[in-house]
């Protein structure tokens, strides 16, 4: 993969590491005794791999390809491995989880392995390992495709992909080590959050100088989705970071926000980060990937346009959903209900739009597992977006929050939607990247395809009839207005559903390892085909980029 | 201009109001406006003849 840099590029690399292991060097001094020093020691080890791999092939000859005629597929290979690394690992860390809530002795009685801490190993893992890792390979795969024009650069596709990937492990092993900001989906404290912050600004501007290069004059609808995933993600981490560190040399920080104005901050920015990293990216694949595999246009390209800008504008509202009862003003609760019940429109119109698409074509859906797992993902979309709007309703939300019943949503929106449309799109993405006949086995797909969809029912069924007893029990009085029920009481009724839920888990991840397993037995023992088409348009002979009449 | 809980709703209120309202309607406009037909269908389609290898 080295090789196929130029020299120069390899320099710049070289250099680049270098300039991040100094980086991580003066981390580790100045936060010495402090988690960052650690975290600093890990930045400078990897940087340091990754500039002596670099270094030991620098004076390998210069790459002969004429890379005008080819696609630049290298990094998202590296990106499509990397998510399944971190399905296995964020799945298998939501398994242990799991586990934990109904069987408490396999904390085995370590301060690292405490339920705080592996709790956001779990869900940073699975959002921003997995599914951030599939959204930036996939972007970089879509992007040239929809602009047939090869990626902008060689050395920033590697910057965003392996940086994205930094910030991951920085990440997780903060939480291990105690290390939070205490903000849901925004746990990693100030140094990675302004790491972040560079490497998304650099895939941003990748984004849009492919872009800026295409040979089609349309910008495909999938762009679009991948654009406001970048963009409003990078908002949201900004302004919902803001803080302010204790030291320089510390891990710890404050925010820049306090008390009410805090918490409509975080979760303006875990609502959307919902929003538009784990639906508008995943929208993205899904424009893409569904029409491709069933071989037919999306249903109605103006209703994919319509629901883009509903989706854009409304979820920005619904935030405050999350504050019902609270200090929050009456009126910023009842704008965030209104806004999560009008986006119910866009929400349906895209996941109408796709199962329309497969209208004709559903033969298809009976006899390949993976356009099944688009068209699932698809229904899962809709049922979640449905049970969203109706539990942001203020009086349905007294009974469901702070329950399982919204750890059930959750899932059923991450496993049955976010998870289920990646891995379609990872068995149709496969062997085109790497040029094979077929999957190394179309029965592992199947057997992928059902154990996923079985834990995922498993689970949300678990999850909402735990939450629906646990939150009727909270509520229910005895004659002279006391609680009826201990909170003991509750535990002791969720118990049954913990353990299912675990089976569910379980299920699920056993489906991601096969999953894993029929990926990388594809790469290595499939037979070879050279791809008749899925290359960029020559740059002489195409039409202007922008048409002149219609 | 003091930045207070007042004005702040007010704007809020007010302007979130109307420049909502006027995205919907000229987005809502733009998807269906009739004569655009053409350049989203052959947008829609353009992923699919994407692999007819480089147009000469």
């Amino acid at each position: 993969m080295i090789k196929r840099l130029t020299i120069a590029e390899r320099q710049t690399a070289m250099l680049l590491s270098v300039l991040i292991a100094l980086a991580g060097f003066a981390m580790a001094v100045i936060g010495r005794g402090d988690p960052m020093g650690v975290h600093g020691w890990i930045v400078l080890i990897l940087a340091g791999a990754l500039f002596f791999a670099l270094a030991s092939a620098l004076y390998e000859p210069e790459p002969t390809e004429d890379r005008a005629v080819s696609y630049y597929d290298d990094p998202t290979k590296v990106g499509i491995l990397l998510t399944l690394v971190w399905a296995v690992a964020g799945m298998g860390m939501g398994v242990w989880v799991a586990a934990q809530l109904a069987w408490p002795d396999l904390r085995f009685d370590a301060a690292w392995s405490s339920f705080g801490r592996i709790r956001p190993v779990h869900t940073s893992g699975v959002i921003f390992g997995f599914g951030g890792n599939a959204l930036i390979a996939t972007s970089f795969h879509i992007m040239q495709r929809t602009s047939r024009a090869r990626m902008a650069g060689h050395i920033s596709p590697w910057f965003v992909l392996l940086g994205f990937n930094l910030f991951c492990i920085i990440a997780a092993t903060g939480y291990l080590m105690g290390v939070t900001q205490s903000k849901e989906y925004a746990e990693p404290e100030w140094y990675a959050d302004i790491w972040l912050v560079i490497v998304w600004i650099v895939y941003f501007v990748l984004y849009i100088r492919t872009l800026a290069r295409r040979n089609e004059p349309h910008i495909y609808v999938a762009n679009w989705y991948y654009l406001a995933f970048i963009l409003v993600v990078a908002v949201l981490h900004i302004v919902n970071n803001l803080a302010v560190p204790a030291s320089f040399g510390a891990a710890k920080s404050y925010s820049a926000f306090s008390g009410v104005q805090d918490a409509m901050t975080q979760w303006w920015y875990g609502h959307n980060a919902v929003a538009f990293f784990l639906t508008a990216g995943f929208l993205g694949m899904l424009y893409y990937f569904l029409p491709k595999r069933a071989e037919r246009p999306i249903y109605s390209y103006r209703l994919s346009i319509l629901s883009f800008w509903g989706i854009t504008f409304f979820y920005i509202w619904a935030g405050s959903h999350h504050l019902h009862y609270t200090a929050v003003p009456e009126w910023v609760q009842t704008l965030g209900m209104t806004f999560s019940v009008m986006l119910l429109v866009p929400s349906w119109a895209s996941a109408g739009n796709a199962l329309m698409t497969l209208n004709g074509a559903w033969h298809k859906v009976r006899d390949d597992a993976t356009l099944r797992f688009m068209m699932v993902a698809a229904v899962f979309y809709g049922l979640s977006t449905f049970e969203g709007s109706f539990m942001a309703i203020r009086p349905v939300n007294s009974l469901s929050h702070y329950t399982d019943w919204t750890v059930g949503h959750v899932h059923a929106g991450a496993m049955g939607w976010v998870a289920l449309i990646t891995f379609g799109s990872i068995y149709a993405l496969v062997p085109v990247l790497w040029r094979k006949q077929t999957m190394y086995s179309w029965k592992l797909v199947e057997w992928h395809f059902w154990l996923a969809l079985g834990g995922t029912v498993v689970y949300v069924f678990a999850m909402w009839n735990s939450g629906i007893t646990q939150g009727l029990m909270w509520r229910t009085y005895t004659e002279s207005g006391t609680l009826a029920y201990s909170f003991t009481d509750t535990l002791v009724k969720m118990h049954p559903y913990y353990i299912a839920r675990a089976i569910g888990g379980a299920m699920f991840f056993v489906g991601a390892v096969i999953g894993a397993f029929n990926v990388v037995m594809t790469i290595r023992s499939v037979g070879h085909q050279a791809q008749q088409l899925d290359y960029p348009t020559g740059s002489e002979a195409n039409e202007p980029a922008v048409p002149a009449a219609e | 201009m003091e930045l207070s809980y007042e004005w702040t709703s007010a704007f809020a209120q007010s302007f979130g109001l109307i420049y909502l309202m006027v995205l919907s309607v000229a987005i809502a406009v733009y998807a269906f406006w009739p004569s655009l037909g053409k350049r989203f269908d052959k947008a829609a389609k353009s992923i699919l003849n994407d692999e007819d290898g480089p147009c000469r």
